[in-house]
């Protein structure tokens, strides 16, 4: 038996494995049931300050090889999360919990971080990457340096708990865009959030999704992840969540050797039920006995030279 | 590899015959082999309007009937929609409403509840078991499906009630049901309609010592097991994958068996 726990920010994980912001968690009992099932920690779905509309359905479907998305990060409120999402889950907290918090606005991140903070919650995940919402309020701020690295200084004046930023694949250098937050004091990074795509219905000649575009999530985009993982871990040798695409043990593995503690695991659950999570941990295991690794520390960065 | 195993792509399919069955209900016919079991749903995406589940009323693995009222903007929509227009089909989803051969059955529905009930009573027919079809709607004139079960012929018991009395028993169908549970020994009771109804119908077959399955009905987005919209309290699953036919004995220690539903954005609201 391998030791599969592991510390990130300062938080110990009894297994790398984490629920990804988005996928089921809509309720304590909800999150609580992942853990159940196996899962080392949990992501909320994104909390905003206020309720927020999703968008219509179809907001989702699969393939064999990868799942399209466009929920909207549909979401009741800050409210919720202080009533009930985080008083339930923390009344007998089973594993670590991390507040996945989005907002539009400079100001708005600033005022729900305060908010989330009071959840106590072990770690804010802060979405400035999501491809869904709306187009109005322009490219997401991680897109651009200088705007990630304001939100990410903003959030770092509004608490003290870790703070993680989830970041896009969909930038030519998202290396930059992570030592930019490293710079106003991240203390970590969450890699990648989904991969902008479409789906065109043949029959009725028309996108799929109600959003015409989407996330594109699932086995196609795992090697993307890891290269973003190996790109961020090798400039800032930062604590990292590698999520994308990540379905089996060996998957989790090979995300950790391109510098992942965490891993993030979301649409596993389309291809292997809720079930995968134990699963997934001992597949981890079954390799580490197999390879003669004792702890996954031994194993994390091992592929970045 | 089973390369279509996790296609979860919509199959598009016209309409190919729309039948009105009251004012406010139509059914929707398809010619298309879904092989689904009773009590399962598909989800229905109605191009550019929405995409929502829905229970199915018959199947004979060469077409598929839905029955919809109108009850919001996407019902509306499909109400509007003519025969060969297009719509796209997922499924069929979830758990359905089994049973041995030889068993005598209680199915209670509340208004539209009934569609599903009457594809259990043909199925049912055929594994020879004795039915007793109650449903029980506002009025007469809400009433569904009680000539297509008539038509079915075999060992059918049809008890009707109406809140005005219009037709059949004035009061609740649950009166009827504690009636029928006391007169007859029935092995199973499955219940298809408001979820407060189908709360007595759980606690009035407890009562009776009868085991009680219900198809639960709960905000959904993706029906398969991937959004987690339509996770109950506290347990945490999900009625798109472990329901919708849920047993009476894991539905009655939910919280919200008859007290809340949730909305799209996961916000309570008591019913």
């Amino acid at each position: 038996m391998a030791n599969l726990s592991v510390k990130f920010c300062d938080v110990t994980f009894e297994n790398p494995t984490v629920l990804a912001s988005g996928i089921l968690g809509v309720t304590a009992s909800s999150l609580k049931n992942v853990v159940k099932n196996g899962a080392g920690g949990v992501t909320t779905k994104s909390i905003w300050l206020t309720e927020h509309i999703g968008h219509k359905n179809p907001t989702m479907f699969g393939t064999e090889s990868y799942f399209l998305n466009a929920v909207g990060l549909s979401d009741a409120g800050i409210e919720k999360a202080k009533e009930e999402t985080f008083p339930e889950y923390n009344k007998d907290k089973p594993a670590p919990i991390i507040a996945n918090i989005v907002a539009y606005s400079m100001d708005d991140f600033e005022k729900l971080t305060k908010e989330i903070t009071s959840c106590d919650p072990d770690i804010i995940e802060v979405n400035i990457s999501c491809p869904n919402v709306d187009d109005k309020y322009g490219k997401p701020f991680s897109c651009v340096a200088s705007q990630a690295n304001k939100v990410t200084a903003l959030v770092r004046e509004s608490t003290d708990l870790p703070i993680v930023i989830k970041l896009t694949p969909n930038v030519p250098d998202i290396a930059e865009i992570a030592s930019a937050c490293a710079e106003a004091g991240a203390d970590g990074f969450c890699l990648i959030n989904t991969v902008s795509g479409m789906g065109i219905d043949i029959d009725l000649r028309m996108p799929v999704l109600t959003n015409k575009s989407g996330g594109v999530s699932g086995p196609a985009i795992k090697p993307i992840a890891v290269k973003a993982v190996y790109d961020v871990y090798k400039a800032t040798k930062m604590p990292i969540i590698g999520t994308g695409g990540i379905t089996t043990g060996e998957d989790a593995i090979e995300i950790m050797m391109a510098g992942a503690t965490l891993v993030g695991v979301g649409t596993m659950v389309y291809y292997r039920g809720i079930e995968g999570f134990a699963e997934m941990t001992k597949e981890m295991n079954d390799w580490c006995d197999k390879n003669g690794v004792k702890n996954l520390d031994e194993i994390i960065g091992a592929a970045v030279k | 590899m089973d390369i279509k195993k996790f296609d979860s792509r919509f199959e598009v399919l016209p309409i190919k015959k729309i039948v009105q069955e009251n004012e406010t209900t139509k059914t929707f016919i398809f010619k298309y082999p879904l092989s689904s079991k009773p009590g399962q749903f598909i989800m229905l995406w109605i191009p550019g309007v929405d995409e929502k589940p829905m229970s199915i009323a018959y199947d004979d693995g060469k077409e598929f009937w839905i029955t919809v009222c109108k009850v919001g903007p996407a019902s509306e929509a499909l109400h509007a929609m003519k025969e060969g227009d297009k719509v796209g089909v997922r499924g069929p989803l979830g758990t359905s409403y089994d049973f041995p051969e030889g068993s005598h059955l209680a199915l209670v529905s509340g208004g539209y509840g009934a569609a599903p009930m009457y594809f259990v009573t043909r199925e049912a027919l055929k594994k020879n078991c004795k039915v007793e079809f109650l449903v029980g709607a506002r009025d007469e004139g809400l009433l569904l499906y009680l000539d297509k079960v008539k038509d079915l012929g075999g060992d059918v018991s049809i008890h009707i009630s109406t809140d005005d009395g219009s037709k059949g028993y004035k009061g609740y169908v649950t009166d009827v049901l504690k009636e029928v549970l006391e007169s007859e020994k029935i092995d199973l009771v499955f219940t298809c309609g408001p979820e407060i109804m189908m709360k007595v119908v759980g606690e009035v077959s407890e009562e009776a010592g009868v085991e009680s399955r219900m198809s639960m009905e709960k905000y959904m987005k993706c029906g398969i097991g991937v959004c987690g919209q339509c996770a109950v309290d506290n347990t945490g699953e999900l009625v798109c994958t472990k329901g919708p036919v849920m047993n009476w004995k894991y539905l009655k220690d939910l919280p919200e068996m008859g007290k809340y539903h949730r909305d799209a954005q996961g916000k309570k609201h008591y019913l």
